[in-house]
């Protein structure tokens, strides 16, 4: 059930991502809303299906994406680890520990976007990358980051209910 | 006969002032006198029609209201469903213009059979400048095909669903097309630019290339048929100790305006790299 509606979030967002926010860049850097909800989705307390989640997301990236398959795969697999490594490390500033996460998570994204194009035989020039790409992909992200994690604490309010004791 | 002739008198006397006033009245005498006592009369009247009219309205007016409300929201219904059909006819007459511009380019160049689509998505990696179409190998797309507008070269096919197809763009890092400048008669070679934008490279140091210089495709490497417009130079780096000048390149086609383009099909890309001699073959 949860995986089913993890599919049709990530669809969703694919197309989203492809068809509008890939089309509103600033400079050459976009936003990745895939990653931001994977990520947020890492940080949620008593959430055990972040990792089926990232394998989701990765694969709607890969399709609709002319980089390797499997390289936003790998690339969100590491930032679902280190989000839940924050999310133990920063467990009673959740919000602090998103913007922390979608920093880190970004430049890991793109990082491994452009090892991926180097590996396909294009030269970039490095400082290109920081100032058309990098930087306006942070800011964009990080503007997003807040918005998108209450989106996902009341998506895991709703499918991970809290147990009382009684 | 005593008791009848008062009676008679009485009638008599009522019909003489009866007939005076008729005959008073036709005679136009009586106005002055009918207006001053008709004027109050008519003042009451309109106070009291004034006062049942509100009161007869405030009676019926939820009635009113509840018509005028369900008038107003089918006013609002109407006036959304007409605005909604204006920007769908604004966009069909814009469509209808790209078409109409892209009908002309295919009748200038008659000598290539094309497929239109309509750009449905772009990458979503920033590293990547490619976008995808709604036509693929059900409608004989190739892996290779030349992807044009009106304006200009737009790039080639990278991969071929059968629904769909993703074209590499002519500013993408990885792309690279052998030009020549049409006024110099210079070849070079084009390539992207992760910021978007192509330059031209391997330009002769003793060739004569000018700011304005028409960029068009040679036809060398088979990749694209010659002759298609991708752009004018705008900028030329020219250093002593480099090899070849380069040059930035202003392309004809916006990038981030695409929607329709037309796919050059009767173009078969041909793959020369077998014939690329390998330093480590014997």
């Amino acid at each position: 059930m949860i995986n089913l509606i993890g599919l049709i979030l990530f669809g969703i967002l694919a197309i989203i991502q492809s068809t509008i926010v890939s089309t509103m860049p600033l400079l050459q850097g976009t936003a990745d809303l895939i990653l931001l909800f994977i990520v947020a989705w890492a940080l949620q307390d008593r959430v055990d299906s972040a990792w089926q989640w990232c394998l989701i997301g990765g694969i709607f990236a890969s399709l609709y994406s002319a980089l390797p398959f499997g390289t936003f795969v790998v690339a969100y697999a590491i930032c679902v680890g280190i989000a839940r490594l924050l999310k133990r490390r920063i467990w009673k500033a959740p919000f602090l520990a998103m913007l922390a996460g979608i920093f880190i998570s970004t430049l890991i994204v793109l990082l491994i976007s452009m090892i991926a194009r180097l590996i396909m035989g294009v030269s970039i020039s490095v400082t290109n990358i920081l100032n058309l790409i990098l930087l306006p992909s942070l800011l964009l992200n990080l503007i997003l980051a807040i918005p998108v994690f209450s989106i996902m604490r009341d998506m895991a309010g709703w499918l991970y209910p809290e147990k009382l004791d009684i | 006969m005593k008791s009848n002739s008062p009676q008679s008198m009485k009638f008599f006397v009522f019909l003489l002032l009866a007939l005076g006033l008729i005959g008073l009245a036709l005679g136009g005498y009586l106005t002055p006198i009918s207006r001053i006592i008709l004027n109050p009369i008519v003042s009451a009247q309109t106070w009291l029609a004034k006062r049942y009219q509100a009161v007869q309205s405030l009676i019926t007016q939820p009635e009113d209201v509840t018509t005028l409300r369900q008038q107003n929201s089918s006013l609002e219904a109407e006036n959304s469903r007409l605005q909604v059909q204006i920007v769908e006819l604004q966009q069909q007459v814009t469509e209808a213009q790209l078409l109409s511009t892209l009908v002309d380019y295919e009748r200038r160049h008659v000598e290539n059979q094309y497929i239109a689509a309509s750009v449905i998505a772009r990458d979503v990696s920033p590293f990547m400048h490619y976008v995808i179409i709604d036509r693929g190998s059900d409608d004989g797309l190739r892996k290779g095909m030349p992807v044009i507008t009106q304006q200009g070269l737009v790039g080639s096919i990278a991969a071929v669903t059968a629904g769909a197809a993703r074209v590499q763009l002519i500013n993408d890092p990885g792309s690279s097309i052998n030009v020549i400048l049409q006024q110099s008669d210079v070849e070079a070679v084009l390539n992207g630019q992760i910021t978007g934008e192509i330059e031209l490279n391997m330009i002769n140091q003793n060739a004569n290339i000018q700011p304005g210089d028409l960029v068009m495709t040679s036809g060398l490497g088979g990749n694209y048929p010659a002759n298609i417009v991708i752009g004018q130079v705008v900028t030329i780096r020219n250093e002593a100790s480099s090899l070849f000048q380069t040059a930035s390149v202003q392309a004809a086609v916006d990038f981030s305006q695409l929607e329709i383009v037309l796919i050059i099909t009767n173009f078969q890309s041909i793959d020369i790299s077998p014939l690329i001699p390998n330093p480590s073959s014997p």
